[in-house]
């Protein structure tokens, strides 16, 4: 045997490749099961990033829907809730360039807003009770509903169904507790129309010329 | 003399303390109205245990500590409570908070009050509940609740105490002149504390050597008591907690980790007095030394202040210059903000009120591009790279901010002070930390919205499930039903001739059957139904009753409900008409 294997060369390295083949082979088939990764982790990854409002205004049941969705090649400019800085960071996870938000699925609101029921006006119909994708609206059938202001994500989605209007979405007033400095104006900016964003006549002009 | 470190950067702003120690520590007049907000300190705000237009008196609790990290407020003076609402405070963002206003009636009447004096007989535990029933909070700078700071239950022994006398902010002198003046009672309540931390193998007062007069005072006292006091050169910013501890022992506190977690215990001297008093002669917190400064002020020097005292106050009694220089400035240059108005008042962190004229502090020029000249990062004392961190700050790069350890700054404006564009590299520094902060409490908000999500879900889908299970098992119920009735038919005399047709007929003629019989056993009883019906018609009658006697008020009232109410008032007329019909057919 070890003579026929010195004396043919190419069977000689057909059988150590062969041989090699098949033990990297084992070791790799038994890393895929041993070390499986359940699920896709870049869906939980942009599930991470997304802002969980549950609002629906991407076109999908929940958020984690989107997130499915874009990590099979859906655009990641549909969510309005997070805004500019969640497609951002969407754009960084995915190396991809950060296109503006879409429009058709709403406008990204500068304030955050909570939902109130107004209570002498509810009838009890437990329709925003249903809505709710967090559970945050607490009440029965007949009895007054309210919203636990710290469950509610600021979705919108228990204002359609209400039959008498009587929810309002209401921003949520800045505390001393969660006060913050602010950014100052960047520096070099001196002159008051270059801070304002406007551009002087002689520039404009300029540019026509 | 024992052995001091040197901290890295730090710069030399002139110091200005000569102004304000020419002159013994002052007393004010009670001012008419004293304002206590009810959150001084770190931690939850207080909770008023006082009703408006309850009488005070000076020394008594006003509101209780909320929780375990939290302090109780005293009435500073006595007089009645005349407004538990939201005023503004001294805060950067001139925003309101809850606040109660006491109007003092000028008799400055003591509740009645007893010290211990053999403190070192007492259990530590109840010298600590004695200061945490005092209201005593850190008096340096964040306000923590002092008793929380001493409570046992840490890992390991306390074998440093360092008492914080460095004052390294120019124009504050409150530290220096209490030293001067009071330098027995402050060594007192540094026995105290020794006392309640079992004895540590070293206590040091940190002081810088621009306070020759408070070193003096000290030294009678502290001789033969074991308390060394360690004087080191003055340099800005000295007196933050961690930088006094590496100046004082060589030892640097990692990030995010407390003293405590190292066996030390750091504290303001301001506070040792506050415990002193406390302890021996049972006064809770209601005053304490500030600074009024500046060269808008006519005499700059130190108040024994009541907490709750109007700024304005102090500036009145100051022959304050609005015209000179229009700003006031809590705190001291460095690391102070302006008030948004001079009505808010002192509380117990504060320090200095500072009011500079035009020519002694102008207003910031506007910031010029950076240079990348590098003094911000000589100047740090935290060795961090502030031109980096700005940059980063200006683009939002919340990661890389963290991994530039902007949480470990100081916020004590050195690098500002040397900046050669004039950048308020602190306010972005300030303003990225809250953003990262927003951000983290969103990240923690949204994930919490994502577990509801996930068992809304979940519960929708039980519900789905279950119902479907119920439909099945009925399903299955009627075909067995159907399975028993064709074997029993099968089983019968005519096994083959019964068509198929005639088995489930013969089921529906079962639960016909079955429905009728209920019926029936409904109807059976009349006697039943009777007065089952004149019930009804007794509280129908009753309610007639009251809907009109309502109807006649509104109608008096003339309150626009009469028309709903004249409904109603008809809707259960008729319901009664009915039952009366209803009867009168049973009768029959």
């Amino acid at each position: 045997m070890i003579e026929l294997i010195a004396q043919n060369p190419i069977l000689a390295a057909l059988i150590a490749l062969v041989g090699l083949s098949i033990v990297f082979g084992g070791l790799l088939g038994f890393a895929a099961e041993k070390f499986k990764v359940e699920g896709d982790p870049i869906v939980e990854q942009l599930d991470e990033l997304l802002p969980q409002t549950q609002c629906g205004q991407c076109g999908f049941p929940g958020c984690r829907p989107y997130a499915e969705s874009i990590a099979n090649g859906d655009d990641i400019n549909k969510c309005p809730p997070g805004g500019q800085s969640t497609i951002n960071a969407i754009a960084n996870l995915l190396d991809v360039p950060a296109p503006e938000l879409d429009a058709e699925h709403g406008e990204e609101s500068e304030v955050k807003t909570v939902a109130y029921i107004r209570e002498d006006e509810c009838i009890g119909c437990t329709k925003c009770i249903q809505a709710c994708p967090v559970d945050a609206i607490l009440g029965a059938a007949k009895l007054m509903h309210t919203v636990i202001a710290d469950e509610c994500t600021g979705c919108d989605l228990c204002v359609e169904p209400c039959p008498v209007d009587c929810i309002d979405m209401l921003p949520v007033a800045e505390t001393i507790a969660d006060w913050k400095w602010s950014i100052p104006a960047k520096p070099g900016q001196m002159i008051a129309t270059d801070r304002r964003g406007e551009v002087s006549p002689a520039v404009q002009n300029e540019d026509a010329a | 003399m024992s052995r001091t470190w040197v901290t890295p950067g730090g710069v030399h702003p002139p110091e200005n303390k000569h102004q304000s120690v020419t002159q013994p520590i002052g007393q004010l007049p009670i001012p008419e109205k004293l304002i206590i907000p009810l959150s001084q300190h770190i931690g939850a705000p207080a909770i008023p245990c006082v009703e408006m237009g309850q009488q005070v008196l000076k020394g008594q609790v006003i509101a209780q500590a909320a929780g375990m990290v939290s302090i109780p407020m005293h009435a500073p003076s006595s007089g009645t409570i005349s407004a538990i609402e939201h005023r503004p405070i001294a805060h950067a963002s001139g925003m309101l908070a809850p606040c109660i206003e006491i109007t003092t009636d000028g008799a400055d009447t003591w509740i009645e009050h007893e010290g211990i004096s053999d403190y070192e007989h007492i259990s530590p535990r109840k010298l600590i509940e004695m200061i945490g029933n005092a209201g005593i909070s850190g008096m340096g700078g964040a306000g923590f609740p002092s008793a929380v700071k001493l409570n046992p239950g840490r890992q390991r022994p306390i074998d440093t105490l360092i008492v914080n006398a460095t004052e390294c902010e120019p124009y504050i002198t409150a530290d220096d002149s209490a030293i001067r003046e009071r330098a027995g009672e402050i060594v007192e309540g540094i026995k105290i504390l020794s006392a309640i931390l079992d004895h540590p193998h070293h206590i040091m007062i940190g002081i810088e050597d621009n306070k020759p007069e408070a070193i003096e005072a000290l030294a009678p006292h502290v001789e033969g008591t074991g308390i060394s006091v360690v004087v080191f050169p003055t340099k800005y910013p000295s007196g933050g907690e961690k930088q006094l501890i590496y100046i004082l022992t060589g030892r640097e506190l990692p990030a995010g980790k407390l003293p405590a977690d190292e066996g030390m215990v750091c504290i303001n001297i301001g506070t040792t007095y506050a415990i002193k008093r406390a302890v021996i002669d049972g006064e809770p917190l209601i005053s304490r030394v500030t600074t009024v400064t500046g060269d808008a002020v006519g005499t700059p020097r130190n108040y024994d202040t009541l907490i709750g005292t109007p700024v304005r106050h102090l500036l009145e009694h100051n022959q304050f210059n609005e015209q000179a220089g229009g700003r006031v400035v809590m705190g001291g240059p460095m690391m102070g903000f302006t008030l948004p108005s001079a009505d808010v008042p002192i509380v117990k962190t504060t320090n200095c009120i500072l009011a500079p004229s035009y020519a002694e502090i102008p207003d910031d020029e506007p910031a010029q591009p950076c240079i990348r000249c590098g003094m911000c990062a000589e100047a740090c004392p935290v060795s961090l790279l502030p031109q980096q961190l700005f940059w980063y700050a200006q683009a939002q790069e919340h990661d890389r901010l963290e991994a530039h350890n902007l949480f470990d700054c100081i916020e004590c404006g050195a690098c500002s002070y040397v900046c050669p564009s004039n950048i308020p590299l602190v306010q972005y520094y300030r303003a990225a930390k809250g953003e990262i902060r927003q951000a983290r409490e969103e990240k923690v908000k949204s994930d919490h919205a994502r577990d509801r999500f996930e068992f809304h879900k979940e519960r929708i889908e039980q519900a789905e499930r279950e119902k479907e299970a119920k439909r099945a098992a009925r399903r299955e119920a009627t075909q067995q039903a159907k399975a028993d009735h064709a074997a029993a038919a099968n089983g019968s005399a005519v096994p083959s001739a019964a068509p198929a047709g005639t088995v489930p007929s013969s089921s529906a003629a079962d639960i016909i059957a079955a429905a009728q019989a209920r019926a029936a056993a409904k109807q059976a009883s009349p006697e039943d139904q009777r007065a089952k019906l004149e019930r009804t018609i007794a509280s129908a009658e009753q309610r007639l009753k009251m809907a009109e006697e309502k109807l006649a008020e509104a109608i008096n009232d003339d309150s626009g409900k009469q028309d709903k109410l004249s409904a109603a008032v008809e809707n259960t007329r008729q319901k009664l008409e009915q039952s009366k019909s209803k009867l009168a057919e049973l009768a029959e």
